[in-house]
């Protein structure tokens, strides 16, 4: 059960702020039925193309070929550390998740805020559902994956997301688009760089450790 | 010879798909195919003469990509310069071998469109033009518009194309394995949307093998009245060592595609992983297949993005709620642009099985076609009914029919000249089917002689502009049956008579009839029930009232439109068996005021070490029922403990005494980190259900509640993230303030105009991203110019203190309770600076 402290339950509370608290059972049972609602009506999809990974010493520093996209990035670099491939992914609860969140709002802003959570952890369960999915094929090869990296993580740019979705045609496939600014459109939207490494992985950090921003709210 | 000719004779053969094709050939992974229009023109020439000699009819010509949003000019890359190189590469090829047509290529723009992307309507409409305009200059011989996955997109780009050029238009879209588009439609709703606006031919393209998508073409041609062009992939995609490959040959394709032809396809190709080897295959098997005659339907129905409703069998319910007159709650939420209130209007109407909305925001002063544009745009995002446009402001129908996604009802038109001048090029141009008013230059007749007569006219003249009568609803117009008692025969007569006489579909506004009656629900409901028994095909009613469903659900039964009673007996075996329980409960004493038991162990005051305590238990023991109500977050319970408190208190002593105090506990329990966002938000709403009851009882006896202010709220521009200024909004609300809600991704210009126009004291701003900060700066500065008088707080998950101020802001909210506090600080400022006002109690 969900609410036994799941991954995906807990995920939910804490980006509603609970910080480890237990919610009462008014705010329990509103997360519940959120929970079922949102499994019922979503439908979560997913790309993943595998390309080959390169490194090159520049004046400017270490430049990553990832197959769609070049970057400088510190941070993915050291990310994927002893990898030869990488797996590029895309992954969407669809325009179904935001049309719920809207029409929720109109009925129940608190609902609303609670769907959201509850949204953003299902999208969190479904990419590591896929990731635990790619691990055993790969290991099977005799092939390790690093932890799902981001663009907007450390100093991997934002704008990286463009020749990622495009490249992997997440438009016409699973109807993910961008924003000028480089949002996702739905907003209940991944990508990821995930490492193939011939060797188990090292101490790597990941999610809100590798993550810049020390004060923030939703920290870990 | 144009496509068109072409069809009249024989079966037309597209070509198949290039991607594989130009990746063994040496097109990178990520590369985009249109840059070889004009960096290497002879490979996608090559191709067109592949397909040319496998035997295709119709080339594509490579400009699927092409668009202002992926090519802005770089390397002398535009839209223009590729789709002129595209048309170069596609005529030499069809010059080469001496026949071939060449298709302009529209796909889909790689942006999602608002209210969920950032991209509007008319901006993704002016975007196809540029290629349209570019392709029909260049000489292709028609415009395919394919893979598309939004039905929104998928008119925006039919729109330009039918306005940009005079060729032929084909349009297809993707469908997933449960015949659905990436946004909802399906194939009846985008036959619907298609058809409405006249594209020469319709199809599926892309996502499937033939395999899978023949069942989905087979409702095609079954509803379609215009040529269907399938265009498969070569099977479904599997990768191999990282390489796609789709997992069926040529021959198997072509068995495949032989059965679309026989299911009465007209036009046939290949998109992804077919090669020119599957055209020639294809056209080989399907040679001998006889062509299918092309019937036209003659289906009345209406659509959504996601939905089609067709109006045949059973009656359909058009909800009427969503009409200002007589509503002065609506009325309010109209001119306060209060779109959340309207949308749970059509929730409430849906869930009580409307299957069409009709939408009429007709008020005195107001800028209509705005409202309605805007009410549409709010409906359609969420809602999966149909709409109905009701309006007499000609630009309104012309606005809102142009940006509705789907094929509209239109309410309407009448027998007039100038009525019909008016409707029927905009039905032409748009798609919709109308409610046909039987009235004309004379009145409304007074015998069902008089009304079919004009009823004939109507049909006859919408003729003349190629509209059929399957496109319109003839209304009998009922009338007041207190006025004259025989109009409700005249009435029914003329719906049986249109019915069985002239096969046409009606409708009838229902609760007309009982104007100036007492009970009128029961007249409507019997009247209603007649109406449906001489053949009404639609009824423009109250789904929430009891008695019409009622009567709907009951005349389903008894005229053999409800197997086994099913449907019937599903909504009532449940709610009689609730009246028998509620009456058991009655039998064994007073049934309590809340829904759930609201005691606790009480009394004991938090203490630091018991966080994880729930904090509505430490509530003092002796509090009243409607501070514990709104504590607990129970919105009925409110609702019935504000009545009580009314009872003995006076509206402002209930809000002082009793709600602010419950209010502000929660808020501070907040604060403290002992109530957590779900509770705080579900007293919030408890608290806005009895503040609406409140408020109710002061205007019935004259008072009026002072507003605390107005605070104006927006997520700014490039930001689509709007849950938290949401949470903000509902607080600001149940301190008593106006919240002005601009919505989310709004420009720095609107910010500072509905500012300056306002006059508001108090803006908040929210941005979720880094990345849109920016924007957030960038709206200051323009208000720190345009209204300085504006203080303004920030908030969002990447704000700081620090960067709020780096930014220029007067306040960094971390949460919607420090807005509501920083909003009352800045009031006290001002009632302080304005000695008129009456100082705080």
């Amino acid at each position: 059960m969900k609410e036994d402290g799941g991954k995906t339950w807990r995920e939910a509370l804490r980006y509603l702020g609970y910080k480890g608290c237990e919610p009462d059972e008014a705010a329990k049972e509103m997360l519940l039925a959120c929970f079922d609602q949102a499994e019922k009506e979503i439908r979560p999809r997913v790309i993943m193309g595998e390309f080959p990974f390169t490194k090159e010493d520049t004046p400017l520093g270490e430049r990553l070929d990832l197959g769609l996209f070049q970057t400088e990035s510190v941070s993915l670099a050291r990310n994927l550390s002893g990898c030869f491939r990488v797996l590029l992914m895309a992954a969407t609860l669809g325009i179904e998740a935001d049309r719920l969140l809207h029409r929720t709002q109109a009925v129940s802003p608190a609902r609303a805020a609670v769907l959201q959570a509850v949204l953003a952890a299902l999208m969190e369960e479904a990419c590591d559902r896929w990731n635990r999915e790619w691990e055993e094929t790969y290991r099977k090869k005799g092939l390790f994956l690093r932890p799902r990296f981001s663009p907007g993580y450390g100093d991997l740019p934002l704008s990286l997301q463009k020749p990622l979705i495009e490249g992997l045609e997440a438009g016409k496939r699973i109807g993910i688009g961008l924003t000028d600014g480089f949002l996702m459109t739905p907003s209940k939207s991944v990508t990821a760089v995930i490492g193939v490494s011939r060797t188990p992985q090292e101490c790597v950090l990941e999610g809100c450790a590798s993550c810049e921003k020390k004060d923030c709210l939703f920290r870990r | 010879m144009g496509i068109l000719e072409l069809l009249k004779q024989r079966r037309v053969y597209f070509d198949g798909g290039t991607g594989s094709l130009l990746q063994e050939r040496g097109l990178k992974p990520g590369e985009l195919p249109e840059t070889w229009n004009l960096r290497r023109p002879e490979v996608i020439e090559e191709l067109h003469r592949e397909y040319l000699n496998a035997g295709a009819d119709v080339i594509t010509m490579n400009t699927f990509g092409v668009n202002r949003f992926k090519f802005k000019g770089e390397n002398g890359e535009t839209p223009k310069a590729l789709v002129e190189a595209a048309a170069g590469c596609a005529r030499r090829a069809i010059q080469d071998r001496g026949h071939g047509l060449m298709a302009l290529d529209l796909g889909p723009t790689g942006k999602l469109l608002k209210p969920y992307g950032d991209l509007e309507f008319e901006e993704a409409c002016s975007a196809y033009k540029e290629v349209v305009q570019a392709g029909a200059a260049a000489g292709a011989d028609l415009v395919i518009i394919e893979t598309m996955g939004d039905c929104y997109e998928l008119k925006a780009a039919v729109l330009a194309a039918k306005e940009a050029c005079s060729l032929p238009v084909f349009a297809t879209v993707t469908l997933d394995e449960r015949g659905k588009m990436l946004t909802g439609g399906d194939v009846d709703s985008v036959t619907a949307l298609l058809e409405g606006l006249g594209v020469d031919g319709i199809g599926l393209n892309c996502g499937l093998g033939p395999v899978q998508l023949l069942p989905f073409l087979r409702r095609m041609t079954e509803i379609a009245s215009v040529p269907v062009l399938v265009n498969p992939n070569a099977g479904l995609p599997k990768s191999i060592d990282g390489k796609t490959v789709y997992d069926i040959d040529a021959d198997a394709f072509a068995e495949a595609m032989a059965e679309m032809a026989k299911a009465g396809a007209m036009l046939l190709g290949g998109c992804c992983g077919t090669r020119p080897e599957h055209i020639r295959k294809l056209k080989e098997r399907c040679q001998g297949i006889p062509l299918p005659v092309l019937e036209k339907k003659r289906r009345t129905v209406v659509s959504s993005g996601m939905k089609a409703v067709e109006f045949s069998g059973p009656p359909v319910l058009i909800g009427e709620r969503i009409n200002p007159t007589g509503k002065p709650r609506l009325k309010q939420a109209l001119k306060d642009k209060d779109l959340s209130y309207l949308l749970s209007l059509g929730i409430s109407q849906q869930e009580n099985g409307a299957q069409v909305l009709d939408v009429n925001v007709g008020l005195p002063g107001i800028d209509e076609p705005e409202l309605m544009c805007m009410a549409v745009r709010e409906l359609q995002s969420v809602l999966e009914t149909p709409l109905g446009i009701d309006t007499s402001d000609p630009a309104a129908m012309e606005r809102a029919m142009r940006i509705y996604n789907g094929k509209p009802l239109l309410n309407s038109v009448n027998g007039t000249k100038e009525s019909m001048e008016r409707i029927f090029p905009l039905m032409k141009h748009y798609g919709g089917t109308a409610v046909a008013l039987c009235l004309d230059e004379n009145g409304i007749p007074e015998t069902a002689e008089g009304r079919i007569a004009v009823a004939k006219k109507i049909y006859e003249t919408a003729e003349s502009y190629g509209i059929g009568r399957e496109d319109l609803l003839i209304d009998a117009l009922c009338m007041t049956v207190s006025s004259d008692p025989k109009s409700a025969l005249t009435t029914l007569e003329t719906v049986r008579r249109i019915h069985e006489e002239l096969g046409g579909k009606t409708v009838l506004g229902v609760s007309n009839v009982s104007f100036g009656l007492p009970m009128r629900e029961q007249i409507n409901a019997a009247f209603f029930l007649m109406a449906m028994q001489n053949g009404l095909s639609a009824g423009i009613v109250n789904p929430n009232l009891p008695a019409m469903r009622q009567a709907y659900d009951s005349f389903l039964v008894l005229s053999a439109q409800d197997e086994n009673c099913s449907r019937y007996v599903g909504i009532y075996a449940p709610l009689e068996a609730e009246a028998k329980n509620k009456k058991k409960a009655g039998d064994c004493g007073a049934i309590g005021l809340s829904e759930r038991p609201a005691d606790g162990p009480a009394g004991a005051l938090p203490e630091a070490s018991s966080l994880k305590a729930s904090p509505l238990k430490a509530s003092p023991l002796k509090e009243s029922p409607l501070k514990r109500s709104i504590l607990k977050g129970l919105v009925k319970d409110a609702e019935a403990a504000v009545k009580e408190a009314l009872i003995c208190k006076e509206p402002l002593a209930v809000i002082n005494e009793e709600m602010i105090p419950a209010l502000d506990e929660a808020g501070k329990g907040f604060k403290a980190g002992t109530i957590f966002l779900p509770q705080l938000l579900m007293s919030a709403e408890a608290a806005k259900a009895a503040f609406a009851v409140i408020k109710e009882r002061m205007e019935e006896s004259g008072q009026e509640q002072e507003s605390a202010g107005t605070v104006l709220l927006a997520t700014v521009k490039g930001d689509i993230h709007d849950i938290g200024k949401n949470i903000v909004k509902v607080l600001l609300e149940n301190y008593g303030f106006r919240v002005l809600d601009l919505g989310r991704d709004v420009a720095p210009e609107t910010i500072a105009k509905e500012t300056v126009k306002g006059h508001v004291r108090a803006v908040g701003l929210s941005a979720l991203m880094t990345t849109t900060v920016p924007a957030m700066e960038e709206t200051i500065k323009l208000l720190r110019k345009e209204a300085p008088w504006a203080r303004i707080m920030v908030g969002g998950a990447v704000l700081t203190e620090e960067y709020a101020a780096a930014i220029g802001a007067d306040a960094y909210c971390k949460d919607a309770m420090a807005s509501v506090n920083f909003a009352m600080k800045i009031l006290k400022e001002e009632k302080a600076q304005e000695p008129r006002e009456a100082p705080e109690p």
